[in-house]
């Protein structure tokens, strides 16, 4: 079982997915025992890969011992294996979270959304692990799609927002595969480290240029790296929260991922047309940072500031990518990192908050705090690692994104990321203040005085209260990550 | 000059296509017809893969006695990189056209304009 | 566990006793007051016998440093007892057991809401304070600030009202834009230098163009002046007076904004350094709005009829005496400015401990009520003249040493015209002080606000307000009593201004 691994990462969901309506029907107990089994399977195998990529290097699993470049195969380096733990992880902490939203459903319903689910873990998973470009087009749409269908179940207007999310996922899809088709054209494979090196030598060519800007504007669609980012904002808000931690907090970042992959590692940050273009994204990333800092600010509802707050988080990354330097790798995958596990976070509480009072409006969290403690106790650790105070993760991320950007003498990145530093501290202060010190209406306060249940279940409460000490961990144990893995994961093995 | 049109007619049609695409998903109102759109947008990528493969010549590759040597097949992997993406495509238009069959059942017009105004009511 | 690694680490349980505390406090709850209040008091004086432990090494030259772990590449959480941060860490945890025992009777008193969260968030400040204390380089520094500051904002806003919450608005939007410029700064060093560690008398020199170290300086100085209320970014301070009295008392008065003002020490001593800052010309400018700041702000404080105000501008002069002393950038300078850190702390808590007696006691605020009240509460008023008087610079009373170290240091660095300030500055001092005690002991109270006086504060309040006025005066005596604060301001000025650790007294 050992050696299988890697295929056991994302075969296990894949499979559990495809047996669960059938088993939903028989027993829904049953049913979220196989599933959680699933993505703690698949959770432990990621460890395990990554454990071994940096002890032994760079795992390679052929399928069907099929021999790249004519077969598929799975890389675990540290970047894919940390990513790998990543996805999982959260897979597994918002699956746990998604008990008590589905308890009341049919059996039907619960069977599809495990299905859904499932299949988009397996999906990103098999996105962030494979080493073949079209097989990662193939998992890009698997995960689209059962994106597309979690979000479309979240009620009417969610199905609207993902019909939209559809058209414009497709689109995006579609450069992407366009992309490959030049890469293919040229060169001939389609197995990433094999287009690395045939690549090397074309690398001034047009045909690479045309496949560098539609990999870019696809993936780019698919992260919401502004200005391709209209179709987030309604399909975050409308989505079921049962759903969206998940798609939030993870499905940008692989995306994300991908552009890193090919830019650091495939195309080579030093090569050809690649600084050009990297300078475009760095432009449009700072842009972004701070247009969708100062939308966020003037949202009402809680999920959509945040979903405008992910489009920024999302150029942060994008900055980070585009610095092309070991900070700025660094910068970008903690981000990646940070972002998740801090999107995730807010995105339960925003969920538990609707779950317990059914309120999404920022100003009907009044009192919040008194009601539900623990929560909002997460939230002030999310936002505040957004706003960057350390010792939370936020912080240590734009520290080595603006070392990143003093090193490149890019100085009005620096003033980008504090700008929307503070840009972040005006909303997220304006929730922290209604949460904590405004004072709910009379009517609403007799409700809650009375309630003497605990503020939400366990299933739900230890989640939010795991990720949010997990921001504070990583925030202060950010040194060995770094240090261990994310210097490892740097093409060339780091310093 | 001539060439440029002659021998690459093909690439020209897929243009084509690739831009019909966004242009009817940006500039019809009718969700059906955005959904068509995009899926020509997708035929669009389709047709160039299968593009890339072919070679004067050459014939389906299949194995025929006697006529060895990869010049005379043409290249069967975009064929098979396509299949794919043609069950790709199908699953995306099911999914698309269920959402769009909640969306009849629901607000009862599939028009843009009119579908965002019973949304805001 | 050994003997020798409990020792060692030292400044790690200082910081972390009342992080302890703050979560046992949280844990306790509004059910058991008398339970949670145990736990301040344990930290409070756990803190200052772990501080005043570490004190006989430090005062016979040697330092006590741990980097318990990383904090991020290349950068290690680096915590080192030395002089200068001796003197705040000595000053802060023995105030802190004084102002823990005057909050319980402020607060009790006046049957405050909120106290658990009160309680805990003073608890973390001062965790925070000797973080900021300890600190060996500029990042663990900058993590402590900012932490600092976050701590620092729930106290701001406790009443939770209009007035509060604005005035928590403008704290946060003045400390955390310094915040972000200060971070710039110490980002840019990081880069220039390859680490931030603090080195007596500097380690920039030679280590970029002339324009980019003046503008690190610009921007440190920047993110620290803010909290250090230097003219013109002051504007939060004044308004962080709705807070409650002791909060203003330890946090506005002690700990905040000498935070801000050690952040400047450690900038120029232990960053810059003095042959450094001479050849750029920028401590001179630092010096003129140190200078503007005490002129300006004592001409304000006379202008004040809200006693918490009047001490607020008051504070703001004083802290410049610190930041100009650091920015005379001689030895002499430097040491007043630093044991004006210790003399300050105490006058003023003193005479916010006063205000805060005053104002539970008889809900008066204003000083044009004050007529007579000395009458009714001569031990509070006692003390407040204490402190009024030792902040004009009256000998035997602390302040004095200080402002004579800091005359002595501007003549030293040929800069004579600050003592011009420094004497100007004792007569606005006096002009907005000591009307306040002639009216409360020689003049009669008004009719209808008489009614309010119900005789002396209670022994909660009464007795830390008396010890700090005490304080005040035995250590303008004996400079070197207690923790031989003195001495340690000289070896830290001495150290900066030679370049290394100094082994021994002055």
């Amino acid at each position: 079982m050992k050696e299988q691994l890697p295929a056991l990462i994302v075969i296990v969901p894949l499979l559990i997915a495809l047996l669960s309506p059938l088993v939903a029907y028989f027993s829904t107990r049953l049913l979220r025992g196989l599933g959680l089994t699933a993505a703690a399977v698949s959770f432990v195998s990621a460890v395990g890969a990554l454990g071994h990529a940096l002890t032994k290097g760079p795992w390679h699993y052929y399928f069907g011992n099929w021999a790249p470049p004519w077969g598929i195969e799975y890389v675990i380096d540290p970047l894919s294996g940390l990513m790998a733990v990543l996805v999982s992880f959260l897979s597994l902490v918002v699956l746990i979270y998604t008990d008590s939203f589905l308890r009341e459903e049919g059996w039907l319903k619960q069977g599809i959304h495990y299905a859904l689910y499932l299949l988009l873990t397996a999906g990103l998973l098999g996105m962030t692990v494979t080493g073949d470009v079209f097989n990662l087009y193939v998992f890009l749409e698997i995960s689209s799609l059962s994106a597309y269908g979690l979000i479309a179940s979240g009620g009417y207007k969610a199905t609207v927002s993902a019909f939209r999310y559809v058209l414009v996922g497709t689109v995006g899809a579609s450069f992407y595969l366009l992309g490959v088709g030049y890469l293919y054209a040229i060169t001939g494979s389609l197995n990433m480290a094999d287009l690395t090196v045939r690549l090397q030598p074309l690398l001034d060519s047009q045909a690479v240029l045309i496949a560098m800007v539609l990999i870019l504007v696809g993936m780019g669609i698919k992260m919401a790296l502004f200005p391709l980012h209209g179709w987030l904002p309604d399909a975050y808000t409308y989505s079921p929260p049962a759903a969206i931690p998940f798609i939030a907090g993870v499905m940008t970042k692989v995306m994300a991922y991908v552009l890193l992959r090919y830019f650091f590692f495939i195309f080579g940050v030093l090569n050809g047309f690649v600084p050009l273009v990297l300078e475009v994204v760095g432009w449009i990333a700072a842009l972004g940072i701070i247009l969708a800092s100062v939308m966020a600010i003037a949202q009402s509802d809680f999920r959509r500031m945040l979903a405008f707050s992910s489009v920024a988080q999302v150029g942060y990354i994008g900055l980070g990518l585009s610095l092309g330097n070991m900070f700025g790798f660094i910068g970008a995958v903690f981000h990646i990192i940070n972002h998740a596990i801090m999107k995730c976070c807010l995105f339960l509480v925003a969920g538990g908050v609707k779950w317990k009072t059914g309120e999404h409006l920022i100003e009907k969290y009044a009192e919040m705090s008194r009601r539900m403690p623990l929560t909002m106790g997460a939230f002030l650790l999310g936002a505040f690692s957004m706003v960057g105070i350390p010792p939370t993760a936020g912080f240590f991320s734009k520290w080595y994104l603006i070392l990143g950007a003093i090193e490149k003498d890019l100085w009005i990145y620096v003033v980008v990321i504090i700008l929307s530093s503070l840009l972040n501290a005006i909303y997220f202060f304006r929730v922290i203040e209604q949460a904590y010190l405004k004072k709910a209406p009379v009517a609403e306060r007799e409700k809650f005085v009375e309630d003497k249940k605990p503020e939400l279940p366990a299933t739900m409460l230890v989640p939010i209260v795991v990720l949010g000490a997990c921001i504070l961990v990583v925030g202060i144990l950010n040194e060995p990550l770094v240090s261990n893995i994310l210097l490892m994961a740097f093409p060339g093995g780091g310093l | 000059m001539r060439e440029l049109f002659t021998e690459h007619l093909i690439y020209w049609l897929i243009l084509f296509l690739f831009m019909l695409g966004p242009y009817g998903m940006i500039f019809k109102k009718n969700l059906v017809k955005k959904l068509m759109s995009m899926n020509i947008m997708q035929v669009a990528v389709i047709l160039f893969f299968l593009a890339l493969g072919q070679k004067t010549g050459g014939t389906i590759p299949i194995n025929l006695p006697g006529l060895i040597g990869a010049e005379h097949y043409i290249n069967p992997l975009p064929h098979t990189l396509m299949l794919t993406a043609i069950v790709v495509s199908l699953a995306t238009l099911g999914v698309s056209l269920g959402l769009l069959l909640t969306v009849q059942k629901r607000y009862g017009t599939l028009e843009e304009d009119e579908l965002l105004r019973r949304m805001n009511q | 566990m050994s003997m020798e690694f409990l020792l060692a680490y030292r400044p790690l349980w200082a910081i972390l006793i009342s992080l302890v505390a703050a979560a046992l406090i949280m844990l306790t709850g509004d059910k058991r007051p008398n339970l949670r209040e145990t736990w301040t008091i344990v930290a409070a004086v756990g803190k200052m016998l772990i501080v005043f432990s570490m004190l006989p090494l430090v005062l016979a030259g040697g330092v006590i440093e741990i980097e318990p772990f990383k904090i991020a590449r290349g950068v290690s959480l680096h915590l080192r007892a030395d002089a200068a941060g001796m003197v705040f860490a000595v000053l802060a945890s023995f105030l802190w057991v004084v102002t823990s025992f005057y909050s319980i009777g402020y607060m009790r008193k006046l049957q405050e809401e909120h106290q658990t969260g009160y309680f805990a968030c003073f608890a973390v400040c001062l965790s925070a304070t000797m973080g900021i204390a300890f600190a060996a380089n500029l990042l663990t520094f900058f993590v402590f600030y900012e932490i600092l500051t976050i701590a620092t904002y729930p106290l701001v806003v406790h009443h939770r009202d209009q007035e509060s919450i604005k005035a928590g608005r403008k704290y946060l939007a003045y400390t955390l834009i310094a915040g972000q410029l200060f971070l710039v700064g110490i980002l840019w060093v990081q880069f220039l230098v390859g680490h931030g560690d603090f080195q007596p008398g500097g380690f920039l020199a030679g280590k970029a163009s002339v324009g980019a170290l003046q503008t690190i300086f610009l921007l440190m100085t920047l993110g620290t002046a803010v909290k250090a209320g230097v003219m013109p970014v002051h504007g939060w301070l004044p308004s962080a007076m709705v807070a409650p009295t002791p909060v203003s008392a330890l946090l506005h008065a002690v700990a905040v904004v000498k935070a801000g003002a050690f952040g400047i020490v450690r900038i120029v001593g232990y960053v810059f350094g003095p042959q450094l800052l001479a050849q750029l010309g920028v401590a001179q400018i630092l010096a003129w709005f140190a200078a503007f700041t005490i002129i300006v702000s004592s001409l304000i404080a006379m202008a004040q009829d809200n006693l918490k105000k009047r001490l607020a501008f008051s504070t703001i002069g004083q802290l410049s005496y610190v930041v100009l002393g650091a920015a005379l950038l001689t030895p002499l300078g430097i040491m007043g400015g630093i044991f004006h850190i210790v003399a300050h702390a105490v006058m003023k808590i003193t005479l916010f401990f006063c205000a805060g007696a005053i104002f539970a006691t008889t809900q008066l605020t204003r000083v044009s009520e004050l007529n007579g009240i000395g009458r009714e509460m001569p031990y509070t008023m006692g003390a407040f003249t204490v402190g009024a008087v030792g902040i004009t610079g009256l000998p035997f009373i602390v302040g004095f040493i200080s402002k004579w170290n800091l005359a002595l240091g501007s003549l030293q660095g040929g800069q004579g015209v600050y003592v011009g300030v420094l004497l100007l500055s004792s007569l606005l001092s006096a002009a907005y002080f000591l009307p306040i005690v002639y009216a409360a002991f020689f003049k009669k109270s008004e009719p209808q606000v008489a009614k309010h006086h119900c005789g002396e504060a209670n022994k909660m309040m009464l007795i830390p307000l008396l010890i700090t006025a005490a304080v005040s005066i035995v250590l303008g005596v004996f400079p070197n009593a207690g923790g031989g604060l003195y001495d340690l301001a000289a070896m830290s000025a001495q150290s900066i201004v030679s370049g290394q650790f100094m082994v021994g007294g002055w």
